[in-house]
Order: C-alpha cells, then sequence, then structure tokens
C-alpha cells in the first residue's frame, strides 16, 4: 500500500444534505429546483431581528445517521456561531456545532479489495448551509435558496490510507445515508460534499505530515483520482526537499489535477461561541430507543442475512444490497417466488441491465417485486419454461403486465399434459420415419437432438422440456 | 375627555364605545408630534399612514367588530423594532433605508390588540449607550430640562411618553435601556422576565440579554401592554411556553405582609442625596403600607458591569455582522466596485455607517471571543453570570421584590459624559445584573431632585414574578411624590 515508500494519511469530512422538506432553522422549502432566491425567507437571509428555530427533524435524521455510524449521541448538544464574512453567508456567522456536536466516536467497517477496514467516526455535527456566490467576472451574483439547508458535517479520523479506502469509505457513508432515507446521495446537486484531507509521510513513520485539504470533488471516482493525484504531489514535493503548504486545493477534473485555492497559513479564527438565540439539544434516552427502534437493517447486517438464512453467495448478496430499494426488490419478490437464488439471478442479470440500459431507478422498474416472484414460482411449478420466461419477461418489462395475464393473452401456457406431449411425439416420428430408423440402427449420431427440437417447434415452444425427453427417450428405445 | 393623559385603558374604551374616534385621537396625538418633536427629537420617523390606519378601526368598530383591548391607542415604537413597510434603523446610518417586510411580534400582537402606530422613536445606535447620543437620528431631548439626556438607549420612548406624544410606547432593555430612561423621564418602564416577550423581529443587540417592555405612563397602562405583548412565540426558541396571567386585573396596591428586599450591595456606595432620598421615602412609605423590609445580598453584582460589558459585547460583535453592506442598508460607495476587494468593500462599508460606541463594543466583543482570550473574557464572564442567577435565586428565598435605585443620579447633561465611556459604562451599575440573572424589573416614578427632574426606583423580581413586582409599583404609584407633575414642554 504504499508508494516510493511513503504512506499517505488520509481524513475526510462529508457534509450529508439532509432531505428534510424545510429548512434547519426556517420555514421555508429545501427544493432543489426552484428560482433564484425564491427559497428565502427573513430567517434565511439574516434579515435584522429574525431568529433561527430548529427544525426537530434534522434532530432526528443526524441522531439516526448518528447510530448507524456507531456513534454515542449526545443527551445535550451546543448550536455554537463560527464569525465569519463573506457576502454569501448571510448572517456573517455559520450556525454550527462545535465542543458539543450530537454525535461522537463512531466507526464503519467496509470492504476494499476482499479485507475488511475500519475507520473510525469522529464527530457528526449539525450545521446550515451558506448561499451560492455565481462569479460573472465583473460581478457577484448570490442564491440564498441554499442558505440554510441542513447539513450533517461526518468527520473522519485520519484512518484511511490509499485513495481506494477513501473512496470507499465514501460510498459507504453514502450507502449508509440513504438507507435511512435521510438524504438522497445526490454528489452532482450537492447533496454529499466531500472534503479530503492528505498527508504523506516516511512509511514507519508515527508523526504526521502537514495536511492538504481537497475540496470540490463531485464524484467518488475523483475523489480516488484527487487523492492519488495530491498524494503523488506531495511525494514529489518531499522528494524534491520543498515543504508542504498546508492550504485548501481544488480538484480540476478537466486537467485532472488539484490546484491551490488558499494557504491557510493564517488560520482564521472563527471565534465559536454558543448561539444564545438557540436552546441546547436535550435528546432522551427513550427518544433514542424509539429511533433505534425505526433504524431500517443496514447493508453489511442485510447482506450477511441474505448469505446466512437465503444461501445467497457473498457476490449476489453485496449486489443486492447496494441500495436498500434494490434490496427490498429483492425480498419482495423471494417472498412471491419463495425461491432465493432464482429470484437472485433474476434480478442481477434480467432486471439490472434492462434498468441500466434504460437509465432507470430501481423504485421506477416497470415490472414489480411480486410479478416477477409470480413469474419465478410459475417456472418452478412447471406452468412455463424458462424460454418462455424470458418471453414473458419481456412483455413484463414492457407493458407491466402481470405474468398470468400475458402467458394466456400470448397463449404461451406450457403443454405439460403427458398425453398431449406423447400426441406431438407420435406425429414427429411418424412423420420422420426415416430419421427414427437411422437413429435406431445407430447409423447417425446424436439425432435425440433433432426429434427434441421438432417436438417443441411442433409444439410451439410450449412443451414442458423435461416431459418431451422423458417420453422421446421412451419411444426411441 | 383629556386625550393628552388619558390612560391607555380610558382611550381604548372610549373608541371602543364610540365616545371618541380613534382617528380623532390620532390627529389629536399627531398635533402633539407635530408641535413638539422639534424640541424633544423624540421620533424619528412617523407612520404616514396613522389617520387612515385609525379610521379603518373606526370602520371596523361600527360594523361591531372587537378590534381589540387596545383599542385606537396610538403608540410610538422604538427603531429596534422591525414594523412593516416603516423604516427601522436601529438608530444606526448602516439601516439608514431599512424598511422591513415584516413586523416584530411584539408589535403585531399590539396591532393585533388594536393600537395604531404613530411613527418610530429615536434610541441610541443599536441601543448600546445610556444617554441617547449615539443616534445617527441625533441626541433626544430630556422634555424636565431640554438641555439633559433623556437616558437611553429607550430615549426616544421616555421622551415621547413623558411629553404626552402618544399614550404608550415600547422599548427594549439589556441593560436598563427601558429602566434608566423611564427614571429620567419619570415614567413607568418594565423590562419582563427573559423570555417573556419574543424577540422575533427586534434587532439584536445582546440576544441572550434582550428584552422587550412597555414604556409607559402608569403601571396599569404598563400591566396592560405587558399581558398583550407576552407570550410563547414559535419564532423565538428563547421565549417561555408559560401562561401570561392577566396582571392588569389583578393588579392590588396591597404590600402588606409583603417582603421587601433591600440589597446591600446597592445600600453603599456614592449615590447622589436626592436619589438617596427618593429610594428611602419609598422604603418608608412600604413600611407604612405594612410591607417587611428585610435586607439580602448578592455578593457578585460588583462584578455585574464588567459581566455585563463581556457578555453584551461579543453577542453584538457577532449579531452586528450581518451589516455588510451586501443584502441591505448602507454600502459604501466605489468608483469601481468590481475592483474592490471584498476586504476592503466591507471596511469602508461598515467603517463609515457605524458609530464610534458601537465600534467599540464590536472591537470589545471581537477581543473577547478571539481564540486564546476567550477563556479569560467570554467564558470567565459566563461563569460568574451563573453565580448572579444563583446569588439572586437566593435571595428572592427572604424577599418578593428587590428595591433599589435605578441610577446614581438623575438625568445628566447632554455632552457630559460622552467623552468617558467608562463613567457611562457605570451608569448602568443597577440595572445589569437584573439582564444577566434573566429577571424581571421595573423603573415606577418616585421622587424628584431638588432642581424639579424625576427619579424612579427599582423593583426587581423573582422569574416569572411580573404580578409581585407590579403590585408594589401600584402601591408606589399611588403614594408617588411626584403624581400628576408633568414636564414643563407640555
Amino acid at each position: 500500500m504504499s508508494s516510493r515508500g511513503y504512506e499517505a494519511v488520509i481524513g475526510i469530512e462529508i457534509h450529508v444534505q439532509l432531505s428534510t422538506k424545510t429548512k434547519i432553522f426556517s420555514s421555508e422549502s429545501t427544493a432543489f429546483e426552484a428560482g433564484d432566491n425564491e427559497n428565502t425567507s427573513p430567517v434565511s437571509v439574516g434579515m435584522p431581528g429574525s431568529l433561527p428555530v430548529l427544525n426537530s427533524k434534522v434532530v432526528e435524521y443526524s441522531i439516526k445517521t448518528g447510530l448507524a455510524l456507531g456513534c454515542d449521541i449526545r443527551r445535550k448538544s451546543v448550536f455554537a456561531r463560527k464569525n465569519y464574512f463573506y457576502p454569501d453567508l448571510p448572517k456573517g456567522y455559520q450556525i454550527s456545532q462545535y465542543d458539543q456536536p450530537i454525535c461522537e466516536n463512531g466507526s464503519i467497517t467496509f470492504k476494499v479489495d476482499g479485507k475488511e477496514k475500519t475507520v473510525s467516526i469522529t464527530r457528526a455535527h449539525m450545521e446550515e448551509d451558506a448561499g451560492k456566490s455565481n462569479h460573472h467576472g465583473e460581478y457577484t451574483l448570490i442564491n440564498y435558496n441554499r442558505s440554510g439547508i441542513p447539513l450533517l458535517e461526518v468527520v473522519s479520523g485520519p484512518d484511511m490510507r490509499t485513495p481506494q479506502e477513501a473512496a470507499e469509505y465514501a460510498r459507504t457513508i453514502r450507502q449508509i445515508v440513504r438507507y435511512l432515507d435521510v438524504c438522497d446521495g445526490n454528489l452532482e446537486e450537492g447533496s454529499l460534499r466531500c472534503d479530503c484531507n492528505v498527508s504523506v509521510r516516511k512509511e514507519g513513520a508515527t508523526q504526521f505530515g502537514t495536511k492538504v485539504e481537497i475540496k470540490n470533488i463531485n464524484s467518488f471516482r475523483f475523489v480516488e483520482k484527487a487523492i492519488e493525484y495530491e498524494i503523488e504531489r506531495q511525494i514529489d514535493c518531499v522528494e524534491r526537499g520543498d515543504k508542504i503548504i498546508q492550504e485548501t486545493r481544488l480538484w480540476d477534473p478537466d486537467k485532472n489535477r488539484t490546484f491551490s485555492m488558499r494557504a491557510k497559513e493564517d488560520a482564521q479564527d472563527y471565534r465559536y461561541f454558543p448561539d444564545p438565540d438557540l436552546q441546547p439539544v436535550i435528546v432522551t434516552d427513550s427518544i433514542i430507543e424509539k429511533y433505534k427502534k425505526e433504524l431500517p437493517e443496514l447493508p453489511i447486517a442485510r447482506a450477511k442475512r441474505f448469505q446466512d438464512e437465503h444461501a445467497l453467495p457473498e457476490l449476489d448478496a453485496t449486489v443486492l444490497t447496494t441500495e436498500k430499494d434494490l434490496a427490498d426488490f429483492y425480498e419482495d419478490t423471494a417472498k412471491e417466488s419463495r425461491n432465493f437464488k432464482a429470484s437472485s439471478n433474476w434480478i442481477m442479470t434480467e432486471l439490472l441491465r434492462e434498468l441500466n440500459s434504460a437509465n432507470k431507478n430501481i423504485k421506477d422498474s416497470p415490472i414489480k417485486p411480486a410479478q416477477l416472484g409470480k413469474m419465478i414460482a410459475m417456472i418452478d411449478k412447471g406452468t412455463i419454461s424458462g424460454k418462455i420466461a424470458k418471453t414473458i419477461f419481456q412483455e413484463m418489462w414492457a407493458s407491466g403486465n402481470d405474468p398470468e395475464v400475458i402467458m394466456k393473452d400470448k397463449g404461451l401456457v406450457q403443454i405439460s399434459d403427458p398425453a398431449a406431449i406423447e400426441k406431438l411425439v407420435d406425429e414427429v416420428l411418424a412423420a420422420n420415419a426415416q430419421t427414427v430408423e437411422d437413429h435406431k440402427s445407430g447409423k447417425k449420431k446424436n439425432l435425440f437432438g433433432f426429434f427434441v427440437g421438432a417436438v417443441m417447434k411442433a409444439s410451439k415452444g410450449q412443451a414442458n422440456p423435461d416431459l418431451v425427453n422423458k417420453i422421446l427417450l421412451e419411444k426411441l428405445k | 375627555m383629556d386625550l393628552t393623559f388619558a390612560s391607555i385603558s380610558e382611550i381604548a374604551d372610549a373608541v371602543k364605545s364610540r365616545k371618541v374616534s380613534a382617528k380623532e385621537v390620532a390627529q389629536h396625538f399627531q398635533k402633539r408630534i407635530d408641535a413638539l418633536n422639534p424640541k424633544l427629537n423624540a421620533f424619528t420617523s412617523l407612520n404616514l399612514q396613522a389617520v387612515q390606519d385609525a379610521d379603518a378601526l373606526d370602520a371596523r368598530i361600527a360594523k361591531g367588530e372587537d378590534v381589540g383591548l387596545l383599542a385606537g391607542v396610538p403608540f410610538g415604537i422604538k427603531e429596534m423594532f422591525c414594523t412593516k413597510g416603516l423604516t427601522t434603523t436601529a438608530g444606526s446610518k448602516i439601516l439608514e433605508n431599512f424598511v422591513p417586510p415584516y413586523d416584530a411580534t411584539a408589535v403585531a400582537r399590539l396591532k393585533k390588540s388594536g393600537i395604531v402606530v404613530m411613527g418610530k422613536l429615536n434610541q441610541d445606535e443599536f441601543a448600546m449607550g445610556s444617554s441617547n447620543e449615539t443616534s445617527f437620528h441625533g441626541v433626544v431631548k430630556n422634555p424636565w430640562d431640554l438641555e439633559r439626556v433623556p437616558g437611553g438607549s429607550s430615549g426616544g420612548s421616555a421622551a415621547a411618553q413623558a411629553s404626552r406624544l402618544v399614550a404608550g410606547t415600547l422599548g427594549t432593555d439589556t441593560g436598563g435601556s427601558i429602566r434608566q430612561p423611564a427614571s429620567f423621564c419619570g415614567i413607568v418602564g418594565v423590562k419582563p422576565t427573559y423570555g417573556r416577550v419574543s424577540r422575533y423581529g427586534i434587532i439584536a443587540y445582546a440576544s441572550s440579554l434582550d428584552q422587550a417592555g412597555p414604556m409607559v405612563s402608569s403601571v396599569k397602562d404598563a400591566a396592560l401592554t405587558l399581558e398583550v405583548i407576552s407570550g410563547f412565540d414559535p419564532h423565538d426558541s428563547t421565549t417561555a411556553q408559560k401562561k401570561v396571567p392577566a396582571w392588569s386585573q389583578s393588579l392590588k396596591a396591597d404590600v402588606k405582609g409583603m417582603k421587601i428586599g433591600l440589597m446591600k450591595e446597592y445600600m453603599t456606595g456614592s449615590l447622589d442625596p436626592d436619589v438617596q432620598k427618593t429610594v428611602e421615602n419609598s422604603v418608608d412609605t412600604l413600611k407604612k403600607l405594612g410591607a417587611e423590609i428585610v435586607e439580602v445580598s448578592v455578593p457578585m453584582t460588583e462584578f455585574a458591569v464588567p459581566v455585563y460589558y463581556l457578555v453584551a459585547a461579543s453577542e453584538a460583535s457577532s449579531n452586528l455582522s450581518r451589516y455588510d453592506g451586501v443584502k441591505y442598508g448602507y454600502r459604501a460607495e466605489f468608483k469601481n466596485l468590481s475592483a474592490v476587494d471584498l476586504e476592503e468593500f466591507y471596511s469602508q462599508t461598515r467603517g463609515q455607517a457605524f458609530g464610534a460606541e458601537v465600534k467599540r463594543r464590536i472591537m470589545l466583543g471581537t477581543y473577547c471571543l478571539s481564540s486564546g482570550y476567550y477563556d479569560a473574557f467570554y467564558n470567565k464572564a459566563g461563569q460568574v453570570r451563573r453565580l448572579i442567577m444563583e446569588q439572586y435565586l437566593e435571595a428572592f428565598k427572604k424577599c418578593d421584590v428587590i428595591l433599589s435605585p435605578v441610577t446614581t443620579a438623575p438625568a445628566f447633561k447632554i455632552g457630559e459624559r460622552v467623552s468617558d465611556p467608562l463613567a457611562m459604562y457605570l451608569n448602568d451599575i443597577f440595572t445589569t445584573s437584573t439582564n444577566l440573572a434573566g429577571l424581571p424589573g421595573m423603573s415606577v416614578p418616585y421622587g424628584q431632585s431638588q432642581s424639579g427632574l424625576p427619579i424612579g426606583v427599582q423593583l426587581t423580581a423573582g422569574h416569572f414574578e411580573e404580578q409581585k413586582m407590579l403590585n408594589v409599583a401600584y402601591a408606589l404609584e399611588g403614594a408617588s411624590l411626584v403624581k400628576g407633575k408633568h414636564p414643563h414642554v407640555i
């Protein structure tokens, strides 16, 4: 895991945008699509005399996230003001949490290249987002729609050593908040923002090197690439004998490199102090118990259950649990089909392929889990063949109809009546008397397949292939 | 009916029973404002719609609608309160053109109960001052002596009320800004318990200390007004969920058996003899009325002034950050704005528009909150503040209401203390600890200086015990030595 005898130390701060309907301290909408400055109020633009009132959903979502990240939940947490001047910060301070954040001391475990990795979560705290400055050369316009959007900033320990670990950590956080339904995880819309702190040190060293913060990373692939670039840049720097400057750098996805945004040498003094406009957030044991009960089964536990109870292979279990909706789809399908592996196969191969090529979410699948489950059960009962099933699946995808309806409408019922099949076999054998002779005399090898094909064709593909095989074998003895 | 000296409830009753129209009332007081304000400078701007507003109210009354408890009562509102459609400057150039799109909750509640807003009242810039000399709109004159200050920061409210330019006013009190000018101008001023009145829409000076309250001519008017503006507000999470008692209904001038505390720490030191005498007289009166006088002690109050200035300045330094010229208010003019960097933009805007006292407190507060100084100043101040509160709670185990002077001396001359901020700050010695402890306090006129200046006494009660305080004030008011006296300007 080392590069040129150096080790990288990576910590990540992720701003999770909580998907509440209204802002953290005021009641206007958080909807992404809105005209400039449409989602604003005296509170979110910091008008004189306006006061913040905490949205209790933000606390609920933060506690649930904290619990999912194995954090301790503070029974009393405090909002603090982080003071600095910037035009898109309407009050001249950001309401955040400082020395008493709501969540602390957690950790998450995930797999990287088949190996387990645990990363500590130092803290997660609630805060409000600022507005957005749109620079137009000579002038700047500010849109305050984002001002007051609730964020939960999740801060990891400096526990990651490779770009892959960092990207996987970020993916895991995203997976968890999406499972909890507290964040849509949309990186492009800024619902999840990753700031990576990277430093390098000689292998075996115990002291940390000077860290550099990388911002503006809007995909997990870029998390990996930006860190990769930054590690090499820093090693080059050290090797040259230069000092690493503590600074904030931005990732440029077009040029595949980071560039300096601002030096942090004169560290800003934010003059944090408890916000006198807000009461401390008091969390009772019973609230925590309540939220614990409401937590969904998280991906790792769910994947394990799919392996243990459904006897699914690890790959299936992992793929099916990447998204809660997908795992739910699988479970609903399996409930109807009573066949775990077949349900997994149909989803992982047929359904995911169709969804991908149509660029659709599992939620928007025209085939519903009950329909897919019913279809799988029909295969298992022998009502339809696997081949017919594929035809039915395509019809279901196109029309959203139930499999039985399609089967009836298209006359796709499998012929499983032995007498009917025997009749078909007899007709085929009679029509191919010479070939029967050749087969029986052994003059030509491998003619059995020809008969099966002929019978299936005569049945328009509807004959139960097992029965066809069985009856043919007897008749051709 | 002599509208000039009528009480709030007298006016409301007359308007409701249509003995007088709200319009006539508004016009009467408008005339008074036109005549006297040029001398006093109490109003900074007038509500040009006041008469129409009153007219609309009359129309509703004519239709038989219940327009509220304070129907047609003309009010003046301190510049600190946001008033929809009316310029709200907080006494500062930085908000010279600010017209809020909303009413402060306290104003909204008064309006809902039928008042007519006559205009906005002068004050020290951002309520930072004890003399109304820091206002961007210029100093307010004390109606009892035009060469003297009306007190501050609610100087405009006190002067307007004392000279009866309106029937009622609203003020705010962060370290004495209602009580001190009330005492200087001979009116009743109440700062309720912290959390009683919503701060929503009141321009913040020091959020953990600011409270709004009535500045009016009688204890009963104060109780009535306070009833209307008090109560939980979903827009202010520091308001109390407590029920608001009908103080005006329960008002009793009966102090028999009540324990009146005299604070040891306030009885020593150099009091002006007239103030000293006023306090002694009020104590004698209460004794005669059957109250028991007990000595109480809040030793930490010795530190109240420095603690107050540390807490208030720290919070103010943050609260005033929003005035940056970006969104509203004053913006410095630049020849070529696009060539100006942000820091220059901010420092020019704020440097040009904030007055000296505001700058002084922003700098003091910024320093207190800075890393390396936070523990020694802001944090330490917070600890002492908690001790002051605890000691008050102990004191209130021994008494119902604490009586004390409001200030060390009556109203001083304009310009006398401007150059000595420390002397000015010490003016707040008896009033700041009430805010630090979140207690209700009030000033009720009782005595007079030899030169004829009014002198109030301060009453302080336990949290949410406004009734006790108002009752003692009601008793003192009945026996007041300045009852029926009015400033000569009117």
